[in-house]
């Protein structure tokens, strides 16, 4: 349930500076919404709600740059509402909405009806507009019009701009406003009919492959369109060993590639297709235990830059038939935040507070979003979670109105206490 | 005896106990088949619905032959196209007809991974007749009969392969069946229709049919799907006879006794020539007959009737 933050001291946890990136034992009272204090406080000084989060990381709040919301269009699926509750519940303070809505995201009134529609929720919801209109690849949007009305950034979703031309134009023209490309990377006809990643497990199973290299094609045509047009390219869900090669040789090279990992593609490979569950078709799909191995080294040498989560809820209904029948897509803001600190944190292959950069700070650089940072006199845009204490994921329990987690009876360390933004406060009910 | 399995989804990972006995089992069933009155009452009372969503003739009749020679009850169900496009889900149409008491389902569907999910939709045993690209596990049982009857045994076998291996269930099934009885596999076509990691499942791979009939003490020649030709997978039916068809001269340039099989139907011409199918080389109606035997066998033993009655 949302409370007003109005007066709260967050006793004994441990703060991330989102700057220095060092950790610090520090008590924190927000009033109003505003971080008041920050230091040693005592319990007795304080008039207002005492919240004990010993053991707990305070962050800067969360964010998740690739959500597909499926209001206005396929309420039945997500709202703004539900997506917002399950971001809240995954720890995020703000999000991004995908364009794939119905209507796309291709014009201003659609982006101004997801800012009104998300006005009064904690999050904040920052709109994708289309790169092409109706996300057809043909003709770029108003991307001038679209921003001053609040889009952030463009894509046209899992559409990719399958026309090098078209996205030569989309990039020439986002890079007069400073706006970022968001490129869905896969060759079309060499994915045809496919269903699965290419490898011997799709012959066993007898489904249609998806070869790494639909997906490198893309990504190495949009390094040369960004280093011809100086425009700015993300490229989201990686998921290939070479995809990881060829942005980590662009960004030597000073081009303005960034790039983003899903959570599932991080512990999850083609062998989880074998039983054909309908909850284990993503895409791009689940690769090779050696194509983790390269995203993991993408995360420790700095190549991957963002993770999210591309949660794209589908109703049991959609998901629940034959598997080439299926839509592509898992939901995902429920779980990121435990995988990512089971799986990357505590294994090692990042710190907490790199990983915290991950799904906070560097998203917001790339979209030229203001940082929230947790000090005296500014807005408490926080995230409070223990990482310390496990969570079983429970589908019926999922705050989503889809289900479609292949995460289901899964148990993940990194327990979500709390979320404050805009002057809100939400709580885990225990 | 039992199969270790409550189900026939496929042959991969299937124990060579389990083939022995369904293979020794038809044998038994194939010396009823050659009676005046070649019926048994074994499935008395059994109701087993065949569902079709494929078309298809002779797996069906061999099914459903297989089935009255049981005595068992058996139902048709078919239908050409998918339950998402039809309204009803499949899980709704299996649900309703296990509704009606039934036993076993044979199944055939165009999406790979059907027979796995009816299994978790009713309790009634599954028998895979085929699911898209996956797997067809009764023909490659009867192709292993056929071949334990002309050779007397599996074991160091030299089989080759040979067509559209991608797109094909049947080469699936016929690999998993030939390894776990210990047979030598080779697969042959264009690589076009050869999947990039084949060989990690332990066959020989080439792309000269030549080379494979040199090696191989039989052939299992595919039917090639005249519409892969449209999709561009090879140039023209003319080259892929000139390259991969098996003819007679081909064969007598080997100098030596080889077996051909084919699965059915024929492209005459072009996967295969006339005077090969219809020749002394090949088993081909063999395993048409073996076909019933065979099925009869995996509806037995799927059935959980005792099979102590059958001499």
């Amino acid at each position: 349930m949302l409370k007003k933050l109005d007066k709260y001291l967050f006793k004994g946890g441990k703060i991330i500076d989102p700057l220095g990136g060092s950790m610090k034992q520090l008590d924190l009272v927000v009033v109003n919404g505003i971080i008041d204090k920050t230091g040693q406080i005592e319990q007795t000084q304080f008039a207002g709600q005492i919240i004990d989060i010993t053991d707990h990381i305070v962050a800067p709040g969360l964010f998740d740059m690739h959500v597909h919301l499926r209001e206005p269009g396929r309420e039945d699926q997500e709202t703004i509402k539900s997506g917002c509750a399950a971001a809240m519940a995954g720890g995020f303070t703000e999000i991004c909405s995908m364009p794939d809505t119905e209507p796309a995201c291709d014009k201003q009134e659609v982006v101004r009806f997801i800012k009104k529609h998300s006005e009064s929720e904690l999050v904040n919801v920052n709109p994708i507009a289309a790169i092409t209109k109706k996300r057809a690849g043909s003709e770029i949007t108003e991307m001038a019009e679209l921003r001053k009305a609040g889009a952030v950034a463009f894509s046209d979703a899992e559409n990719p701009v399958v026309n090098s031309a078209v996205m030569r134009r989309a990039l020439e023209y986002s890079s007069m406003y400073d706006m970022t490309i968001i490129d869905h990377c896969e060759e079309l006809k060499l994915t045809a009919n496919g269903q699965m990643n290419e490898s011997m497990i799709s012959t066993r199973l007898g489904l249609l492959p998806m070869p790494n290299a639909a997906e490198e094609i893309i990504i190495a045509r949009d390094i040369f369109l960004a280093e011809l047009t100086g425009g700015k390219v993300h490229i989201p869900h990686i998921s290939t060993r070479r995809g990881v090669d060829l942005v980590r040789r662009a960004k030597n090279e000073g081009l303005k590639i960034t790039c983003e990992v899903a959570p599932h593609q991080l512990i999850l490979s083609d062998e989880s297709v074998v039983g054909y569950d309908t909850n284990f078709k993503v895409n791009p799909p689940f690769r090779r235990p050696e194509d983790i191995d390269a995203l993991k080294e993408g995360l420790k040498d700095g190549t991957i830059d963002v993770i999210a989560s591309d949660h794209s809820p589908y109703s049991i209904e959609e998901k629940d038939v034959e598997f080439n029948v299926a839509p592509f897509g898992i939901i995902g803001l429920e779980t990121m935040l435990g995988i990512i600190n089971t799986h990357i944190v505590r294994e090692g292959i990042l710190s907490l507070e790199k990983a915290v950069s991950l799904m906070s700070i560097q998203p917001r650089n790339i979209l030229n979003l203001p940082v929230p940072e947790i000090r005296e006199g500014e807005t408490a845009n926080i995230t409070i979670f223990n990482p310390d204490k496990k969570v079983k994921i429970e589908r019926a329990k999922l705050h989503s109105l889809s289900k479609n987690t292949p995460f289901d009876g899964r148990t993940f360390y990194g327990s979500v206490k709390c979320v404050m933004n805009k002057g809100l406060l939400w709580m885990l009910e225990e | 005896m039992s199969l270790s399995s409550s189900h026939l989804l496929g042959l991969e990972g299937v124990p060579r106990s389990d083939i022995q006995l369904i293979l020794d089992t038809a044998v038994s069933f194939k010396e009823i088949l050659s009676r005046d009155i070649p019926k048994v009452p074994t499935l008395r009372g059994k109701t087993v619905v065949n569902l079709f969503y494929e078309p298809s003739t002779r797996t069906r009749i061999s099914f459903e032959l297989a089935e009255k020679r049981l005595s068992a009850d058996t139902v048709n169900f078919s239908s050409s196209t998918s339950s998402a496009k039809k309204g009803e889900t499949l899980r709704d149409t299996i649900r309703n007809i296990e509704a009606m008491n039934i036993d076993m389902v044979v199944v055939r569907h165009s999406a790979a991974g059907v027979p796995l999910f009816l299994t978790k939709c009713v309790d009634a045993a599954i028998i895979n007749a085929g699911d898209g690209m996956h797997e067809h596990p009764t023909q490659a049982l009867l192709d292993l009969l056929s071949l334990r009857e002309k050779f007397g045994k599996l074991e160091g076998l030299k089989v080759a392969i040979i067509g559209d291996i991608t797109h094909g269930r049947v080469a699936t099934s016929n690999i998993f069946g030939l390894k776990s009885m210990g047979a030598e596999v080779m697969v042959c076509g264009p690589k076009t229709l050869i999947p990039r990691d084949v060989d990690q499942f332990g066959v020989q791979v080439t792309y000269n049919v030549d080379e494979a009939i040199e090696w191989a003490d039989a052939l299992n020649v595919l039917r090639i799907q005249l519409e892969r030709q449209d999709s561009g997978l090879f140039p023209s039916i003319r080259e892929y006879h000139a390259e991969f068809g098996i003819t007679l001269e081909r064969l007598n340039r080997a100098k030596k006794e080889i077996t051909i099989m084919h699965p059915g139907p024929i492209n005459r011409g072009v996967e295969l020539d006339s005077n090969v199918a219809d020749s002394d080389f090949s088993i081909i109606l063999q395993q048409v007959t073996n076909g019933v035997a065979v099925r009869m066998a995996v509806l037995l033993l799927l059935s959980g009737v005792e099979a102590s009655g059958l001499n």
